[in-house]
């Protein structure tokens, strides 16, 4: 054996009903390397880590560790082979506290009792080793998003697990968040542990990883060394096509007003800082208009305060000229409001729906779908194929596939299939490619575009400051539920929408607007 | 003075099986199963505890080692009650079931099986098993002279069942049990994270098996709790109490302590429902023609008073109810 490898898994073969996952793939780790796992939603990575995690039984294959050949039949045998997964989703109990979630399944007792001490130290120690903050008596509940993550690595650490996979880890973090994060895996690396680091953000690849395996519709596309090759070359390896990283968009000629928001107070159920404080803006059509900031400065509110999900206080808004502002959900929707909404498991599907029922569900009530209150299979059924064509949304079994066992790419695709073809004169699009690959994120920037162009109004609520330099005709900065600056993408560069999202600078001329 | 001992003696005799079943159920929905099945598991444990007292009585045993025999009957109903809980453990576990389905299944099914074993010993017609009156711990039981009714020996003597102190040793042992031990902390994360639970290694359907057991276990001795609180026999009915045992353990919001402080409030007003007529301070309410079926409501209208106003800011587990299934992203 000339390589040292420290895992490999061997021409892995694993099917769910209707759909084969993983299909003859063989990843090889070497010992002491940070090798990332590239490809889109859907393509079988987690599924590939789960098999090896243990979670997952493969069909096929066999999974080497050391060049011996192990069986990994659950995450205690994972354990014991030094293995440990920080989960896409957290796996973490809400209402422990953090010292409680590192030590479940390892605790230590005393008399019958749990013994907690030297538990606390080792975390402590560990903590201050790889600068993991963390505070041991804190209820996760309480904790941020980048705190539990950093909770799920202690935990890998305090079992001395020395290969660590990290599922998708920066999808949830800040840009800061990740850099941390990437310096952390470096000082893993440094301890001589091993990393497989799934993504599919291929800026994050070039930055951290030594090499890339590539897998794409459960297949094996190669191995490459990361010092031998492009961003270019491992997105057409990803997606199986060139792929566009910004693209030209015809001139923005705004019509009439399609959304007007005067004065618009909404309260915040989280925190003062989130609630809306009097905003005013107007959405034309055919414009696209952005609202940027830091996640957590009301954003969320407006969208609630627009889209009826929460009641306004105060202000008012109107749709094509009509006032909306005490509306129901239904009437707005109606009267030609769409809503792709930021947390599409809670408001934008019902889950346990099949596809084709979620696909239906802003309009089963119409006479087109439902006779005498009873709702038409087939109509259903001819409505949501057309759909799934239409859009190439994918899924195990089509339009009996439930959504949960859906892709996330997929399932937002479904989310925009359903509010496009209703027809509607405003879009809302909140953060609508948060955790998606490079060709889903393609294709709804492409949908987005699509309906500005048709004379629609759309407004896209986005963290992602690229995503809005390249889509926006107008920009609005948000700040503690104020608007604080508004411009022109091609006046303006991300350093200065910077300083205004962090507070930094303000433009109360800004209130006015630009004139249209 | 006599009346307020009585009132404490009894509000503790009535409070013992109210917290026994609430932690048995606190038990189970840890762990992450809804036992709706109390009622159930209490009906059954109590049946087999009185055969049990009965063969005792015929034997000639009871007598001579009452609070030996009461122990033995006391073990009887908790496994019993687990026995009778694995109906449910393997319809909602193993079957994935819905709970609240199984659970009502049980529930209606224990009284009517109660009342067949019951006429089927007794013969056709004797509902109600007699529970023999040397069960209660008396002054005797300690060498002690009987003294006359004073404001001691009404508080400590009037009402002494075994089942007390078994009920106290129980609290601290399901307490130490649920958050000092591995076993625990385990439990309650396969009640709120099933799939957290399952990544580290634990056995999410073993520990919801210990859960609903331990919930039988807990049951069965509540059931015969009931019974000899009571005091007229066993009818093959608890009277709802397994129900009431749930509110309470919502109302102590699924934690030890405040399932015991809800246990001895609900307990409270089922005495004033009880003794009403005897309690000086109370109105008399006599322009009222059925009066004591006015107090006799009062356990469950305070019930549900207190579950208007509790339940919305209640902790339940978070994956109670929900089967848990590998597969399931």
């Amino acid at each position: 054996m000339s390589e040292d490898y420290i895992i490999e898994m061997l021409h892995i073969t694993k099917e769910f009903p209707g759909i084969k996952a993983n299909d003859d793939i063989t990843l090889q780790l070497r010992r002491g390397e940070i090798h990332a796992l590239l490809g889109e939603n859907g393509a079988g990575k987690s599924t590939l880590m789960s098999v090896l995690f243990g979670l997952y039984q493969a069909e096929k294959g066999i999974i080497k560790k050391d060049g011996q050949e192990v069986q990994i039949k659950d995450p205690n045998d994972a354990n014991r082979l030094g293995i440990g997964m920080v989960h896409q989703h957290f796996k973490l109990v809400e209402c422990f506290t953090v010292l409680d979630n590192i030590i479940l399944g390892v605790e230590d007792t005393k008399h019958g009792f749990l013994e907690k001490e030297a538990a606390r130290k080792k975390v402590m120690a560990l903590s201050e080793k790889y600068g993991l903050r963390v505070d041991p008596d804190a209820y996760v509940s309480d904790i941020s998003v980048g705190m539990q993550q950093r909770v799920e690595i202690l935990k890998m650490l305090y079992r001395d697990n020395e290969i660590l996979i990290f599922d998708e880890p920066t999808a949830v973090l800040t840009p800061q968040e990740i850099d941390e994060l990437m310096e952390i895996m470096r000082g893993f690396k440094k301890e001589g542990k091993s990393i497989l680091f799934i993504t599919h953000k291929l800026a994050e690849i070039m930055a951290v990883a030594d090499r890339c395996t590539v897998l794409r519709k459960g297949r094996y596309m190669g191995t490459k060394d990361i010092a031998g090759t492009t961003k270019e070359e491992l997105s057409r390896m990803m997606v199986g096509r060139d792929v566009q990283f910004s693209f030209e968009k015809k001139e923005c000629k705004p019509g009439e007003t399609l959304l007007s928001v005067k004065d618009l107070v909404v309260p915040s159920k989280v925190h003062k800082n989130n609630a809306v404080k009097g905003v005013s803006f107007d959405v034309h059509a055919g414009e696209i208009v952005c609202v940027a900031g830091i996640e957590g400065n009301g954003q969320s509110e407006l969208v609630f305060g627009i889209t009826g999900l929460e009641k306004a206080s105060a202000g008012s808004i109107r749709l094509c000229g009509k006032d909306i502002t005490n509306a129901s959900i239904r009437v707005r929707s109606r009267d030609g409001m769409a809503h792709i909404p930021e947390d599409r498991h809670k408001y934008g599907l019902v889950l346990d729906y099949s596809l084709e029922q979620n696909l239906v569900l802003q309009r089963y009530w119409q006479p087109e779908f439902e006779e005498h209150g009873v709702i038409k299979a087939e109509a259903v059924r001819k409505y949501s194929e057309g759909l799934i064509d239409k859009y190439d949304i994918r899924s195990g079994q089509g339009p009996l596939t439930p959504a949960r066992a859906m892709s996330g790419g997929n399932q937002q695709k479904a989310i925009i299939a359903r509010e496009i073809d209703r027809n509607p004169s405003i879009l809302v699009a909140v953060q609508p490619t948060r955790g998606l690959d490079v060709g889903a994120i393609e294709f709804i920037h492409h949908s987005l575009v699509g309906e500005r162009d048709a004379g629609k109004g759309v407004l896209l609520i986005s963290l992602e400051l690229d995503e809005v330099m390249n889509l926006s005709d107008r920009i609005l900065v948000m700040y503690e539920g104020e608007i604080v600056g508004e411009f022109r993408p091609k006046d303006t560069d991300v350093q200065e929408l910077g300083l205004y999202m962090s507070g930094a600078k303000r433009n109360t001329a800004g209130k006015e607007g630009i004139a249209v | 003075m006599i009346i307020l001992a009585n009132i404490i003696s009894l509000t503790i005799v009535f409070a013992v099986p109210l917290m026994l079943v609430a932690l048995g159920g606190m038990y189970s929905e840890h762990s992450g199963v809804i036992n709706i099945a109390l009622e159930g598991i209490m009906v059954i444990g109590a049946l087999c505890a009185c055969f049990v007292l009965n063969a005792f009585d015929k034997s000639g045993m009871g007598k001579v080692h009452p609070q030996l025999a009461m122990l033995i009957a006391i073990l009887v109903a908790g496994v019993s009650g687990m026995a009778f809980s694995v109906l449910l453990a393997f319809a909602a576990i193993n079957l994935k079931a819905d709970q609240t389905i199984g659970g009502t299944a049980l529930n209606i099914f224990a009284p009517s099986f109660a009342v067949v074993l019951t006429w089927a010993i007794q013969g056709q017609g004797q509902t109600t098993i007699q529970i023999p009156s040397w069960i209660r711990i008396t002054q005797e039981t300690f060498g002690l002279e009987k003294g006359g009714n004073t404001f001691f020996n009404a508080l400590i003597f009037k009402y002494f069942y075994l089942t007390t102190p078994i009920a106290v040793i129980l609290f601290i042992a399901a307490w130490m049990l649920l958050y000092k031990t591995r076993f625990g902390l385990r439990l309650r994360a396969c009640g709120e994270h099933p799939q957290a639970a399952d990544s580290v290694g634990i056995n999410v359907y073993k520990m919801r098996y210990a859960g609903v057991l331990i919930s039988g276990f807990l049951g069965g001795i509540g059931g015969i709790a009931y019974t000899i609180a009571v005091g007229s026999g066993f009818a093959s009915s608890v009277g709802g109490y397994g129900f009431l045992a749930l509110a309470v353990m919502i109302f102590g919001n699924w934690k030890p302590v405040p399932i015991l402080g809800s246990a001895v409030f609900f307990a409270l007003f089922k005495v004033i429902a009880a003794y009403n007529s005897s309690i000086p301070f109370l109105p008399k309410l006599d322009n009222i023609k059925d009066k004591s079926s006015l107090y006799q409501m009062l356990p469950y209208i305070v019930t549900m008073i207190v579950l208007i106003f509790t339940s919305k800011k209640s902790k339940a587990p978070k994956a109670e109810g929900i089967p848990y299934d590998k597969g399931s992203r």
